[in-house]
This record gives C-alpha cells, structure tokens and sequence, in this order.
C-alpha cells in the first residue's frame, strides 16, 4: 500500500523515488504505474517527433530550388513516406492520448491507475516494436518505403521496395493504439471518484473518451487493409488487381475509412487539452460545457462517415462524391461549437497569458484557418482543382500541427511541471512560442498559396515560377526549427532544474491540482471525493 | 505499482473484453464488406466457386463449433457451482474441438491446394475475375478465422490450468467467462462465413 508521503519534505520526489524494487531502468521498463509509462511514451514521441522534424527540413531544403537540389527523385520518395509515417503513426496518433492520457486521464478521473495496467505497458512496448520495425523497413531489404503514407494500390504492391514490413509495423502500432483506447474507455466508465459523475468530468476526459471509442472502432478496419495489402504482395490475391476483377478503389475505401477516423483521433484530444487550458487561464468557468462534450462524441459519430472526401477524383460515382461532400459539411458544425465556445469563455474572463494559454490562443486562430481551407477541399467543386498540390499539405499541417501540435505543446507547458514538480523559464518559453508561431506562418502560409497556384505535392521538382514561395517555405522551417530547439532546450532545463512548484501552480479545479507536485505513486492518499465540477474555481477554493 | 492495491473489477474486465470483441467484429466487417461489394458485381461467379466448395467438411465444422461454444458456455455455470472437475471435462472438450475444426480445414485446404486452386495458381489465375476474386476472399476470410480458432484454442488449454491450480474458481472466474466469450466470438463469426461461403445459390 502506499506509505504516506510527506509532500513538504525537501527531498520529496513523488512517483519518481524508485520504490518497485527493482533496479533503475528496469524500475521503468517493467513498470506498471501509469505515470511511468505515460513519461515512457513522451521520451518515445518526442524523440519520434525529432527526427520527423529532420525529415521535413530536408524536404523543404529539396525544394528551395527547382531540379535536384540534395537528394535525387528515389530519396525524396522515400523521405516524405517516412516523414508522414512517422508523424502520422509515431506522434500525432499517440501524441496526446498515450502521453498526456497515461500521465493525466487516472488522475482527473480520481483514480490510482488505468484499468488495465499490465496492459497499458504492453502497448508501450507493441508501439515500441512497431516504431523500430518501421525505422529498419529503412535499411533492409528493397530500400525505403516510397508510397507515401497512404500505401495507395496499385503501386504498394508492386513497388520493390520495403513496404511488407513498413506495413506490419503500422498494424503492429495500430494494435497499440487499439488497447490504449480499451483501457481508457474501460477506465472511464469503472474508475470515476466518488461524485465525479459525467457532468463533471473534466472535457480532456470527454475528449479522450470519444477518441478512445473512435480507436476502437476504426482501427480494426486499418489492420484488415493492412493484411489485404500484405496479402497482395506476400501471396497474390488479385483483391485490388483490376487484371483479376479486383478494385483499386475498395482499397482507397478501405483505407479512408479508418484513416478519416483517425484524423479526429489526432484533433479530439487537441481539442480537449484546449478546452482544458482556456477556462483555467481566464479564470472563468468554461462556457457551454454541455456543448463541448457533446460536440466530441458528435464528431467522432459524424466523423466516422466523411472517408470519401478524400476520393473526390478516384472515380467513384458523382453521387457518392456528393453525399461525402454534404457529410463532410456536418462535421463543421460541432468543430465550430467549440471554437465558438472557447471565445465565449474567453469573453470578460481575466486572462493570464502564460505559456500554456499562448499556445491554446494560437490554436483557435490556426485550427480555424485550418479548418475553413478544410472546407475548400470538403466542397467538391474546389477540391478539383487543388486535389494533390501543396494548398492541400498546407491545410492539413495546419490542422495536425497548427492543431495538434500546438495543443501537445500547450499541454508539455501545461502539466509538465505538475509531473516534474519543476518550473521551466516563462520568458524563455514565450520567446519559443513566438518564434515558433511566426516561423509556422512563414512556411505553411506559403505553401497554401504556392499550392492554390498549382504546385502539386509530392514532386521533388516544380516549375521555376515557383521558386519564389518555396524560398520563403523554406525560410519559414528554419525560423520554426529555431524556436523548436529553444522550446525544448527551455523545457528541458526547467523540468529538471528549475524552481520547485507546490501544488496547483495555475489555480486549477480538476483533480490533478489536489495532488502534489510530483503526484505520488498511487496519486491520492485517500480515495478522493468530489464535490464541484472541473471549471468551479470557487468551488475549488482557488478563486 | 503495488498490485494489492489495485481493486478485482471483474465488472470491468467483462467491459473491456467487449469492447475488444467490437474490434474482432470490425477486423472481419473488412473483410466482409469486400464480400458484399464483389458478390454483386460478380453473383453467378461467386455462386459457381460456392459449389465448389466441400458442404461436408463445411456442415461437420458448423457443427463442432455450435457444440464447443455450448461446452465452453456450461464450463462456466459448472465453475460458478463449484464443480471443478466437470469444468475442465468441458474445458477438454472444447479445446479437442477447436483442434477437430482446424484439422477439418487443414484437409479441406490441402484438397482444394492439390486442385490447383490457391491464391495466384495457374489453375486459378486461367479462371473468371469473379471466381478469382471468391477464392482468394475465401482463403483469407477462413485463414483469419482458422488463426482466430487457433488463438483461442490457445486460451482456453491456458485458463485450463489455470482453473486446475486454482486461481481462476468459483469465486473468482472472469478470466474464463472472458475466454468464453472469446470463443463465442469464433464461433458467431464462423455462422456468417459457412453460409456466404458454402450455401451461397
């Protein structure tokens, strides 16, 4: 049982004191706590993300010049495929779930662990294995994987290079992320504190909960084309060979109708660290809690049914095209109940721009203007003309990163130093944000426009016309890349060097404020009992 | 974690084994839809590869499958009342069905192999697109599920001893009752399969 743990003692260390009886690293390889394991996943993902980072600076050194700049046509196919595999697959997907819904979810909810822990530390390390069976699809047999991430047929499965094992690590990985959402549903529904009822669960946990069931639900549909595909190059089926009666077609079906899922499970959770952040930071209850909630559960339901926008020219029939058209419109309307919900909070709120809040700010403004060039692409007439060019890799980054990857971030400044019990630099911090904001701007503002003017993607050439934005782009990725390093450098220092933090260092109402900075092994010395909801900062004493 | 401290929830591990079904569920719902998309761009070809197939070896499996899932179900009742012996008699017994099918299938596949009729055969290749396309969903869908027999034959003869030693009894028993359900899952999956394989006219 847990000894009581005197969080005012000098030398306290919280969960990081090694009490398992094991020996250093095997205190963490074998560890079942869910704090542990959640850290585990942010060194794995941050590291994942570091050279996803290298990846796309390179592709953006490529195209600073028209012709062959540093690397020939093969390689460059071969970068963007592991770029977008190892963003997609190794840090967007589990970037906020696995991370920061390991360290925080048991805690907001009241709890001691997850569900299933064992469990837990066994998707850690299928989402370990399949990480490192993606990076040696790289070096092995055939060369690196040029299909993109979308191993689009006919071409995965005739390509001689290494897609069969760069295949198997996404089923294995997506195998990962199945169990993860078991758990965290599970764990929701079982493991609530006494009077923490739904309408009271803070909206990270309403955000995770609808991304864990879109987990399960939709990943299985992956792992299914994920075998079809290997099944193709492995044994020669014929499913989606045209010569045997097969249908390209059904595989681009197939594929989207997990991969267009996945899309809200990397922007769901965003969401909620967003939805979490913004009523702490303006010292106000969060505006339409109800709304919010719902609206996540809204769009993980419409967002199931929306694959087909990404075929508009495939060829399906035009009737399709418009009921994917019409359906992807839905899914507008609860992004923006959000959206409009966290202004309404914002509204008369006394605002703290610390770090955290600087980074959900910057998400609204970047996950709108990603959002409405969403809406070019969800309209079937527009999507025509700027299907596959650069306007489109410009959209989704700023949805995925502008989005996504703000609000990781926002959440590492965020409960980071709850977890470490340590303060990083504010000023530091702002700076990063700043530099990394208008670097953001620079290279994917410029790469919408290059795109509206009919660059397409994935080439590693363009016409000379577009040198001029490409420059720019290329500029840009250098400012962000500046503000990455200090970013991290800062957070890193702070985390294990700066001024110590008591409880609640951002006056917060949810369950995590109550514990100690760093929480101790099994989080609450008495199973706690909740009185208030998660934004009554009256209620919690703290206002 | 110190595991005294974490609560027996045999609610819960019910819930989450659920939820893992939906999965299974999905993982052959792919599988599937390809089905019902190709059998109507290619009925009468998809019928002529149906009677092809062995109704025999087909019925005898639907049979064994039925009566294990029985079996593994009065398992669990005989745990809850504390018969231990006649637990692990119906244990046995599903688990020797579980090998009885996958045996079935090994010489059902290795008659229609010796036909010349596999995934990307001469034999097979010469053929119409519908018939292709039928028998190449076959081995795949029956594979997935021969693989699913497999596994959970595998988890049944493991919560065998587990009930012969005692840590899954009557008074704790979800790990079973979850491994039944499992195999429930084999079997509700194969109910779909034998007659869009095997009865399709």
């Amino acid at each position: 049982m847990a000894e009581a743990f005197d969080a005012s003692a000098p030398d306290y260390r919280g969960f990081w004191v090694n009490t398992s009886g094991r020996s250093g690293l095997y205190s963490w390889l074998f560890t079942t706590d869910h704090k542990r394991i959640g850290l585990l996943y942010l060194y794995a993902i941050v590291g994942f993300f570091l050279v996803g980072v290298l990846l796309g600076l390179l592709l953006r050194l490529e195209l600073i010049a028209p012709g062959l700049t540093i690397v020939s046509a093969q390689t460059y196919n071969a970068i963007f495929t592991l770029h977008g595999v190892i963003m997609v697959f190794l840090f967007i997907i589990p970037g906020i779930p696995a991370a920061f819904g390991n360290l925080i979810l048991p805690i907001q909810l009241g709890a001691r662990d997850v569900a299933f822990p064992r469990l837990n530390l066994f998707s850690w390390y299928l989402y370990m294995t399949g990480a490192v069976l993606a990076l040696t699809s790289l070096f092995t047999a055939g060369g690196a994987p040029d299909t993109g991430w979308t191993f689009y047929v006919p071409f995965s499965t005739q390509t001689t290079t290494n897609v069969s094992l760069a295949v198997f690590a996404v089923f294995i990985i997506g195998f990962s992320s199945i169990l993860t959402g078991m758990n965290f549903v599970t764990t929701v529904h079982r493991m609530r504190a006494k009077g923490l009822s739904w309408g009271r669960l803070p909206l990270f946990i309403w955000a995770l909960y609808s991304t864990a069931w879109v987990q399960i639900l939709a990943t299985p549909i992956l792992a299914i084309t994920l075998v079809l595909i290997l099944s193709e190059r492995l044994i020669g089926t014929g499913l989606f060979d045209p010569a045997r009666g097969g249908d390209p077609i059904m595989y681009q079906h197939l594929f989207w109708i997990y991969s267009h899922p996945a899309v809200y499970i990397m922007i769901l959770p965003a969401m909620g660290v967003i939805s979490d952040i913004i009523p702490v930071f303006s010292r106000k209850p969060a505006f339409g809690y109800k709304a919010i909630a719902v609206s996540s559960i809204a769009i993980a339901g419409a967002g199931s049914l929306v694959w087909g926008h990404h075929m508009y020219t495939s060829g399906m029939s035009d009737m399709a095209v418009l009921v994917f058209s019409f359906l992807t419109f839905v899914v507008a309307i609860p992004s923006a109940i959000k959206v409009f919900n966290w202004i309404t909070t914002l509204y008369q709120g006394s605002i703290a721009l610390d770090p955290p809040m600087l980074y959900a700010l910057s998400f609204i403004l970047l996950f709108t203007i990603g959002g409405l060039t969403g809406l070019i692409l969800g309209a079937a007439g527009t999507d025509v003309h700027v299907h596959d060019t650069h306007f489109v890799v410009g959209h989704f980054h700023y949805v995925m990163f502008g989005g996504t990857g703000f609000a990781f971030f926002g959440a590492m400044h965020y409960w980071l130093p709850m977890i470490y019990g340590r303060m990083y630099n504010k000023k530091v911090a702002t700076a990063a944000w700043g530099i990394i904001f208008i670097g953001f701007n620079v290279l994917y503002l410029s790469m919408k426009i290059v795109g509206m003017q009919g660059m397409p993607r994935r080439y590693y050439d363009y016409l000379p016309k577009f040198q001029g934005l490409n420059v720019i782009a290329t500029v840009g990725s250098w400012i962000l890349a500046i503000g990455l390093i200090l970013m991290f450098v800062n957070l890193f220092r702070g985390l294990f060097k700066g001024e110590k933090v008591g409880v609640n260092p951002w006056g917060g109402a949810s369950l995590e404020w109550t514990v100690p900075s760093p929480p101790p092994p099994e989080n609450f010395d008495e199973d706690p009992v909740v009185t208030h909801g998660p934004y009554d900062f009256k209620g919690a004493g703290v206002l | 974690m110190n595991e005294a401290a974490h609560h027996k929830d045999p609610t819960g591990d019910r819930f989450g084994m659920w939820l893992f079904l939906f999965t299974e569920l999905l993982l052959f719902g792919g599988l599937f839809i390809l089905y019902s998309v190709y059998l109507a761009r290619y009925p009468e070809e998809f019928v002529r590869g149906g009677e092809e197939l062995n109704l025999v070896f087909g019925t005898v499996n639907t049979v064994i499958l039925l009566t294990s899932s029985l079996a593994v179900a009065m398992s669990v009742t005989a745990l809850q009342r504390g018969k231990i012996r006649l637990t692990l008699w119906l244990l046995a017994s599903t688990i020797a069905s579980a090998l009885i099918f996958l045996v079935n299938k090994y010489f059902e596949w290795s008659a229609k192999i010796h036909h010349g009729i596999y995934p990307n055969s001469p034999e097979l290749t010469a053929r119409s697109s519908g018939e292709n396309l039928f028998f190449g969903l076959y081995y795949l869908t029956t594979g997935l599920h021969g693989l699913h027999v497999l596994l959970g034959g595998a988890l049944l003869t493991w919560v065998f001893f587990l009930v012969r030693k005692g840590k899954v009894n009557p008074d704790d028993f979800v790990t079973l009752e979850n491994a039944g359900l499992y195999w429930h899952l084999v079997d509700l999956v194969w109910i779909f399969v034998f007659p869009l394989y095997y009865l399709i006219l």
